[in-house]
């Protein structure tokens, strides 16, 4: 596992069913690129999160492919419908085989 | 047969310029082999999809992106200029609010951002834009 990974989620308390909700996410990653070289010359190898991905009590709202193009600590900002009462769920899949998971509950208003 | 110097600048001015064309469409493939492994070869229509790019970034490291497509399925991110140009794939789910994202991304250098949304209906939608870049990301 890479050191100091802290994903991080902004979701509001609650909403209104069926209501749009705007979700902010962000990890603290190095998204080491593969494309630098360390003071020797040598290449640093690859070391990113390839996979992001957010479910709602178990439907999908957004996956997303990432590729080493994507900035370090990767930050997403995207739209979910809230149907009803329940969790967000995100999760994180890294290169080495980590996976960083959030989970966040949501209350219908 | 004599060259005069004007000649010789004449011949040679044409032959870098024709290597640098050369040079083009072999980078220029990359992103088009990214589009057509994602549209399979499908027709690509304008108009549709929305790209927000800051015109200039001053930081390569962390340039700002927003991509919406109404009714788009799944929007893919170009960088054309990087190395290796492909960014970011958005897949919507059920319950998706809008077909819309925001990351941040790295450009090596000034170049062109492509995002292709594909369509419910399997109809593709291209945009694309300029972004200056004053100090490139990727490191080197």
């Amino acid at each position: 596992m890479a050191k100091g990974v802290k994903p991080r989620v902004k979701v509001p308390k609650s909403a209104s069913a069926g209501e749009t909700i705007t979700l902010k996410t962000l990890i603290s990653h190095k998204m080491e690129s593969g494309q630098r070289k360390d003071s020797d010359g040598n290449v640093i190898p690859r070391s990113i999160i390839n996979r992001f991905t957010c479910d709602f009590d178990g439907q999908n709202v957004i996956d997303v492919t990432m590729e080493p193009a994507i900035s370090t600590n990767p930050y997403f900002q995207f739209e979910a419908v809230v149907p009803s009462a329940g969790e967000f769920k995100f999760t994180w899949y890294d290169d080495d085989g980590s996976v960083y998971e959030k989970s966040k509950k949501i209350a219908v208003a | 047969m004599t060259l005069s110097r004007r000649d010789f600048m004449t011949v040679t001015g044409c032959a870098v310029a024709f290597s640098g064309l050369a040079a083009l469409p072999a980078h220029a493939s990359l992103v088009d082999e990214q589009i057509k492994a994602f549209t399979g070869g499908a027709e690509i229509g304008q108009g549709g999809i929305e790209l927000d790019a800051p015109e200039i970034a001053e930081n390569g490291n962390t340039v700002p992106i927003n991509v919406s497509a109404p009714g788009a399925a799944s929007i893919m991110l170009l960088a054309s200029g990087n190395p290796v140009p492909s960014v970011a794939t958005f897949n919507f789910g059920p319950l998706s609010g809008a077909r819309a994202g925001s990351t941040r991304i790295r450009l090596i250098k000034t170049q062109d951002v492509v995002a292709i949304a594909k369509m419910e209906d399997g109809t593709f939608k291209m945009t694309q834009a300029t972004v200056k870049v004053t100090i490139g990301g990727c490191g080197g």
